[in-house]
């Protein structure tokens, strides 16, 4: 493959466009709410604190899982909007699991993490079956099926809830020490206590996988096949029904993968205070990092950031830090936009190149066409 | 071909008339009602179709229909709205601020404004831009539950009785009932008598205390299908979402068509919003749309993108919602009975009538009857968490016995490029 600087800049002139247009949106909608633009800003371009950096590679570990899932979908035009609904089912099958205690230590981790994997895959496996069998668009039963998982857990949970001792929250059995996975302690680089999530590992790992399986696999292939053409993959053999289940249920199962560093590396369990709304944020991060395994890495560290710094603005600023909601909204929707008008000009380069080069060679010979 | 044209399109009608003769509708309903009173009477679960349900149901129902209304617009030019969710937090945002300033009849305006505003951020994108439109109603849906509680936290801390998730409380819009009628319905309600007890519960529903905004929604319903059926112009839309290219060499001008369905959408997105703030409660809230945009959306896929069969889903799940929010656990647990017997009916049919190899079916069907009637015996209600689950548990199953039985427009959800017919 040879590199091709024009491309590379095409594909990062999109992203920062966005972040310029969402900039400028946000602050209009500032001065037209009467907001401080000025210090909104200064709280949230500050360098992050060393706790707060912490905490924002915490929170990319596991929004990047949570993208990788989405994007397992998008490589082919397979909308999984249920990565919410199955990472709960998930968090929580393997919550009760792991605090069952059966298995000693790591076995026990490893096993949970595959129980919680399986777990979503079946939750996913569902709308893949009601797509091919029943023709029911996986947009619609993915998020049906958000809703149902969501008072399923919350009715599971009444019976397999313990009493914690001096608060009222409900959870799961709490991990014994040896069943959670210590965190990576950074204090002599940054000088603080707070640890990041040893399942970090988990996360490059599956950014490795992604991509290996993705560009150097015939599945993969087959895959980006189906969701550039999918007539043309069903003249080139791929069973397309075969795949949209196939594909579902990885990103079901990456999609279960999304809750396990919260539990092994800070909950240790799944209580009724568990992390909401993962799955829609990973779709963010997918959109913005364009599905590429880098891209979405460092998707998710923005995500992060913005995430972190906003907790400040209340104090700092005066201003509600679900302006941060706001942010990231017109992030998504002017990348998406942004690729689309590089796509088109990047497509008119092209054209116009192909056509000097044309133009400078002397006319081919007709070959006996008339035309 | 020795057919000509015109005998052609005779077969043709006379072939659609046969697919739905004129007594289906009556007798479907009547059955229904039927259906519903043995069910009642045999179970006593009275509130199965009372007059406080069926309200509720309808009051639930009249977000739905508008919302699906909505992506009935934008899907029929051609366009995929599934922010229609995010429209709608925009819209309950708009109904509460401008309805507490301004009174309700305007809280009404500033709903299907701030609505239109989210739809053209999505007509913008698919439209103008070309960007795909589930991945433009995501973000539309995003920046939609962002604006809302963001703006809602301006704007409503400090005022009185509103804090930062939650506005003050609102003024209603007006009731309306046909005079005279309540009382004697509600006796003859009441005496819960097999079928008058029902009929006289679904008039009472539609004549007592009706909300001028859900007579609002009927009308929007109804004047939506003449536009878009009996009007040049709603062929023309139409045609946009069925043969774009085809429009264009017609001389229609598909982006502006489409632009403005979008914009359409939006704005009864929004009222469905402002259907919620300024009807089903009288405040704004967090979280107050719980999904009913989605919902809606579902409702008008069931009713294979027509206005009837989106009013027809759109009660089925209004109904669902309203029998969990009554918190009636007996109620769906007396569904269990008819659900159990028409399984155990259809099960028995496939294994007497259908061919060998859909004899499984058959077994199959009236295991799960014996299940469901097992449930029915041996409970006596269904756990809250379940109620809760019913109408996206009633989506999905509709959806998986109906879904293939339905044609949506041919280019819905494609990417329209002016200028590329060939």
């Amino acid at each position: 493959m040879k590199f091709d600087l024009r491309k590379v800049a095409l594909a990062t002139a999109a992203p920062l466009l966005a972040i310029v247009v969402a900039l400028l949106f946000t602050s209009l909608i500032l001065l037209a709410a009467g907001d401080p633009v000025v210090a909104v800003w200064q709280v949230l371009f500050k360098v992050p604190l060393p706790r707060q950096m912490v905490a924002i590679l915490n929170e990319a570990t596991v929004l990047y899982l949570s993208a990788v899932a989405v994007a397992i979908g998008f490589k082919m035009n397979l909308f999984n909007i249920g990565v919410d609904g199955q990472y709960r089912i998930a968090s929580f099958a393997a919550a009760v699991f792991a605090g069952a205690h059966f298995l000693p230590g790591w076995l026990n981790i490893v096993v949970s993490i595959l129980i919680a994997m399986v777990t979503g895959a079946l939750w996913a496996a569902i709308a893949g079956f009601l797509k091919v069998g029943r023709g029911v668009s996986e947009v619609i039963s993915t998020i049906m099926l958000n809703y149902i998982a969501t008072y399923f857990v919350a009715y599971m949970l009444k019976s397999a809830a313990v009493k914690v001792e001096g608060s009222n929250a409900t959870s799961t059995q709490i991990l014994a020490e040896d069943s959670r996975v210590p965190g990576i302690n950074l204090q002599v680089w940054l000088g603080t206590g707070r640890e990041v999530y040893g399942l970090i590992f988990l996360s490059i790992i599956v950014g490795i996988l992604f991509w290996f399986v993705l560009s150097k696999t015939r599945f993969g292939f087959d895959l980006r096949a189906t969701g550039r053409s999918e007539t043309a993959a069903i003249a080139s053999g791929v069973n397309v029904k075969r795949m949209v289940v196939t594909s579902m249920v990885l990103s079901g199962a990456i999609a279960g993968l999304v809750g396990m560093p919260l539990l092994f590396g800070q909950d240790y369990g799944y209580g009724d205070t568990v992390q909401a709304g993962l799955g829609f944020a990973g779709m963010s991060v997918a959109l913005l990092g364009r599905n590429h395994p880098v891209g979405m890495a460092f998707a998710a560290i923005l995500w992060g950031y913005l995430n972190q710094l906003s907790n400040g603005l209340q104090i700092s600023a005066g201003v509600s830090d679900k302006l941060v909601l706001i942010i990231q909204g017109i992030i998504v929707l002017s990348v998406v936009i942004a690729y689309e008008v590089v796509r088109r000009a990047g497509l008119r380069m092209e054209q116009r190149r192909v056509a000097r080069e044309l133009a400078a060679k002397p006319a081919p010979v007709a070959e006996g066409v008339a035309a | 071909m020795s057919t000509t044209a015109p005998a052609r399109e005779q077969k043709l009608r006379a072939s659609i008339r046969t697919g739905r003769p004129s007594w289906y509708w009556p007798v479907l309903i009547l059955g229904s009602v039927l259906v519903l009173s043995t069910v009642r009477v045999l179970t006593g679960a009275n509130d199965l179709d009372s007059s406080g349900a069926l309200g509720a149901a309808i009051g639930l129902a009249m977000p739905l229909a508008l919302a699906g209304l909505g992506g009935l617009w934008s899907e029929r030019a051609g366009v995929v709205n599934i922010g229609l969710e995010g429209m709608m937090i925009l819209g309950t945002w708009g109904a509460a601020f401008f309805g507490f300033l301004y009174g309700p009849w305007v809280g009404i305006l500033g709903a299907v404004a701030m609505g239109v505003l989210g739809g053209a951020i999505h007509a913008l994108a698919t439209v103008v831009f070309g960007v795909d439109h589930i991945v433009s109603g995501v973000a539309v849906n995003l920046l939609g539950a962002g604006a809302g509680a963001y703006l809602a936290v301006r704007t409503f801390t400090g005022m009185p009785g509103g804090g930062p998730t939650q506005s003050p409380p609102l003024d209603k819009l007006p009731f309306l009932s046909v005079p005279g009628l309540g009382d004697w319905l509600l006796g003859l309600e009441q005496s819960h008598t097999w079928l008058v007890a029902d009929v006289a519960g679904i008039l009472r529903t539609l004549t007592t205390d009706v909300n001028v905004l859900s007579i609002i929604a009927v009308l929007l319903l109804v004047g939506s299908w003449w536009i878009l059926w009996r009007t040049p112009i709603g062929l023309r839309l139409r045609s946009c979402g069925e043969a774009p290219h085809a429009a264009e060499t017609l001389g229609v001008n598909v982006l502006r068509y489409k632009f403005i369905a979008v914009l359409i959408s939006g704005g009864l997105a929004g009222l469905a919003g402002g259907f919620l703030v300024l009807v089903a409660s009288n405040l704004y809230r967090d979280g107050q749309t719980g999904g009913r945009g989605y919902i809606g959306l579902a409702a008008m896929i069931f009713g294979n993108w027509r206005p009837g069969g989106l009013a027809a889903g759109a009660l089925l799940f209004g109904y669902a919602d309203a029998v969990q929010l009554r918190g009636r656990g007996d109620v769906i647990h007396a569904y269990l009975l008819p659900i159990g017997v028409l399984l155990l009916a259809w099960g028995v049919w496939q294994l007497i009538r259908a061919k060998q190899e859909k004899k499984l079916l058959g077994v199959w069907r009236i295991m799960m009857a014996l299940v469901v009637l097992l449930w029915y015996a041996v409970t006596s209600e269904v756990p809250p968490e379940f109620t809760s689950m019913t109408p996206y548990i009633a989506t999905l199953l509709v959806l998986a016995f109906s879904a293939q039985r339905l044609r949506m427009p041919a280019a819905d959800g494609q990417v329209y490029r002016k200028g590329e017919a060939n």
